[in-house]
């Protein structure tokens, strides 16, 4: 599409086009190159810094970094690591995705498959406007409104499911849980994997869905064998963009979560942490050493957060290739 | 092989009254239920009745239509389900803000500062943090429109080559940092590093950070989809090519990109965790961006929201109104611009 057009080289007989012109792009290819150059290195300049101040803690703390649940980092000695921090991260974002996915997929093919046109817009509208809204907001608004009005469900999950491990509560005490942060992380994740999804699955061909339907396919079959294949990478790349945003998400969870540094699986239990909200918690009151371990802690976040963007890749490469047969 | 008589191709249909009657059964047989049986509660009554009714519409189907039928409605079912929790978490979340947030949001709020106000005091507002939201998010404009601009324009315009494949990919990677993550970069550089200190000027700078990939991204999509044919003719009037992508390309592909921007300034402004570490707040009216800790919409919210007081949660409550107003409001615009986009 954007196929550069060579300047042409005058034919022999007219007249070359005037040097100032070449000047002027060589002039205007060189500004656009210098900003683009600038954004690399301003980042590069940015990162040697962030790496900088993050040493002091990752030298004073050594492998327990990795694997130390306590966060003190400013008491003689120093002991803090991330592992209860990540443990969190990673639990709280993948309990959200785990109740948003589904919810968004179903939104998102109601949209495009079932729904008349104009009622289809408007939903997509309101998803957008939901997508649009602050995350502070969500915060307030799960703390004050919806973790309050979960306290029932998660009694009723600890007195009909606590034979399962996950949904075992020994304090008998409900609301801020890991479950009710991840149930907000989820409203907060949803209208992203709705969008985006609803525009992948706009992506496939009608030609795919009147075949299967001419098959005599009811909506159902015609939606699970002519809509989802085709779509199987673009959805990936919608849940990994949820995920991103779930890892990420500092204020709400700060909001909800009452801090506690443990590892394990009952997520009715109250209190938990995420390493963004960690950051956000401890900044105010962190000393020197306090300050570089947290900037270490947001260094590991960002890792995480690339790694997930980087498998999604491997992923969405191969399963294009399964999909097209194509290399 | 004889065809089946005509009448034969069609299984029979489950029609419309039939269904709701048989929804209606479902709904009726829960509340039998609940009268002579110990279940009780009005959650616990919409569910089990939802779910009755659900059952009895899908046995009806099976009984008329059969197995595949039933899969089928089953699926629609769940998808009107899913659509309908995404509705009622939208209508919760806008409806509850605006029924808590329109106690205190008068003129008083939006013309008064927190200074020397306590938490428990039914008294101060938003002013500062408005004053301080609208510089910072400004200021980040500034630097992250010009600077994505032409970015893009690098990018669709000369990008190829190894450094053209850098520049991308660091921009896929700017998608992906984690809001907080933009703030500690600002920390440690601005703040801690250049030992500038907190200030509305450093917020600025993190929003910038995540401004710049979104407004990279959409430009330099809308950049593409302008049609050749209109820069081959400006190239065949002799046009260099740098007026022909001032004079020609970016008019074409300027409502597209107002949308891009729009949305990344909506996005930025409701950001909150970037701007503890770099504008760090402050109770009183700071009109001065560049010197000292400033405060913001969302650190507003924040700081109101984390106190146990009335009047302080209140004041939160107003605080998250007025910017969702405002995001709501950007949003709206940008779908605006959209529709008398050109390209898309």
């Amino acid at each position: 599409m954007s196929a550069p057009v060579a300047t042409p080289e005058a034919p022999p007989g007219l007249p070359a086009i005037p040097a100032g012109a070449h000047a002027g792009d060589r002039l205007f290819h060189g500004v656009t190159t210098a900003v683009a150059v600038a954004v690399l290195v301003v980042l590069l300049v940015m990162t040697a810094f962030l790496l900088t101040r993050a040493w002091p803690a990752v030298r004073t703390a050594g492998f327990d970094f990795l694997t130390e649940r306590e966060w003190f980092p400013d008491a003689v000695p120093a002991r803090f690591g991330i592992a209860a921090l990540v443990w969190g991260t990673v639990l709280t974002s993948v309990l959200a995705l785990a109740v948003a996915v589904p919810v968004a997929l179903g939104s998102a093919l109601y949209v495009t498959e079932y729904a008349p046109p104009a009622v289809g817009r408007w939903i997509g509208y309101l998803v957008d406007v939901l997508a649009a809204v602050p995350s502070v907001v969500y915060g307030l608004w799960g703390l004050l409104f919806l973790v309050p009005r979960m306290v029932p469900l998660q009694q009723f999950l600890a007195d009909h499911l606590g034979f399962i491990p996950f949904f075992h509560n020994p304090d008998d005490i409900f609301g801020k849980s890991v479950f009710a942060v991840s149930v907000v992380l989820a409203l907060m994740v949803l209208p992203i994997v709705a969008a985006v999804s609803r525009e992948v699955f706009r992506q496939v061909p009608n030609d795919l869905r009147e075949a299967a339907l001419a098959l005599g396919a009811t909506r159902w079959e015609m939606v699970r064998t002519a809509v989802l294949p085709p779509s199987r990478s673009g959805v990936i790349g919608a849940v990994i963009l949820g995920l991103g945003r779930a890892l990420g998400e500092t204020i709400a969870v700060a909001l909800v979560l009452a801090a506690t540094f443990d590892v394990n699986l009952r997520i009715l239990r109250p209190g938990g942490n995420t390493i963004a909200a960690n950051i956000a918690t401890k900044f105010g009151e962190a000393g020197a050493m306090g300050r570089s371990a947290l900037i270490a802690s947001g260094l590991v976040l960002f890792a995480i957060t690339l790694a997930a963007t980087v498998a999604a890749r491997g992923v969405i490469r191969r399963t294009a290739r399964a999909v097209t047969g194509r290399p | 092989m004889s065809s089946p008589p005509i009448g034969m191709l069609r299984s029979g249909r489950l029609s419309a009254p039939r269904a709701v009657a048989a929804a209606g059964a479902g709904v009726a047989l829960t509340a039998v239920a609940f009268w002579l049986t110990p279940m009780q509660g009005r959650a616990d009554f919409l569910v089990v009745a939802y779910l009755a009714a659900t059952a009895a519409y899908l046995l009806a189907a099976a009984r008329l239509e059969g197995r595949r039928s039933v899969v089928d409605r089953l699926a629609a079912v769940m998808m009107v389900t899913t659509v309908g929790t995404c509705l009622l978490a939208l209508g919760s979340v806008l409806v509850y803000t605006a029924v808590r947030g329109v106690k205190a949001l008068d003129w008083y709020f939006l013309t008064h500062s927190m200074n020397g106000v306590g938490p428990r005091d039914d008294a101060g507002g938003a002013y500062h943090s408005i004053v301080g939201t609208l510089e910072q998010v400004l200021l980040a404009t500034l630097m992250a429109v010009p600077s994505g601009l032409l970015v893009a324009v690098y990018l669709a315009e000369y990008g190829r080559g190894r450094l053209a494949t850098l520049v991308r990919a660091v921009v896929d990677v700017m998608v992906g940092i984690p809001s907080i993550v933009a703030g500690l970069f600002i920390y440690a550089f601005w703040v801690l590093g250049l030992d500038r200190g907190f200030s509305g000027f450093a917020a600025a700078m993190a929003l910038a950070i995540l401004m710049l990939p979104i407004v990279v991204r959409s430009a330099e999509e809308m950049i593409k989809l302008v049609p050749a044919a209109l820069r081959e003719a400006a190239y065949a009037l002799g046009i260099p090519r740098w007026r022909a992508i001032l004079r020609v390309v970016l008019p074409t592909a300027s409502a597209g990109i107002t949308t891009g921007v729009m949305l990344a300034v909506a996005r930025v402004t409701g950001e909150t965790a970037p701007l503890l570490l770099t504008a760090f707040g402050f109770d009183s009216i700071q009109n001065d961006p560049f010197s000292g800790p400033q405060s913001s919409l969302p650190l507003f919210v924040f700081g109101q929201a984390s106190s146990a007081f009335s009047n302080a949660v209140d004041r939160a409550w107003a605080g998250a109104l007025t910017l969702i107003v405002v995001v709501l409001l950007l949003t709206v615009a940008a779908r605006l611009v959209t529709r008398r986009n050109r390209l898309a």
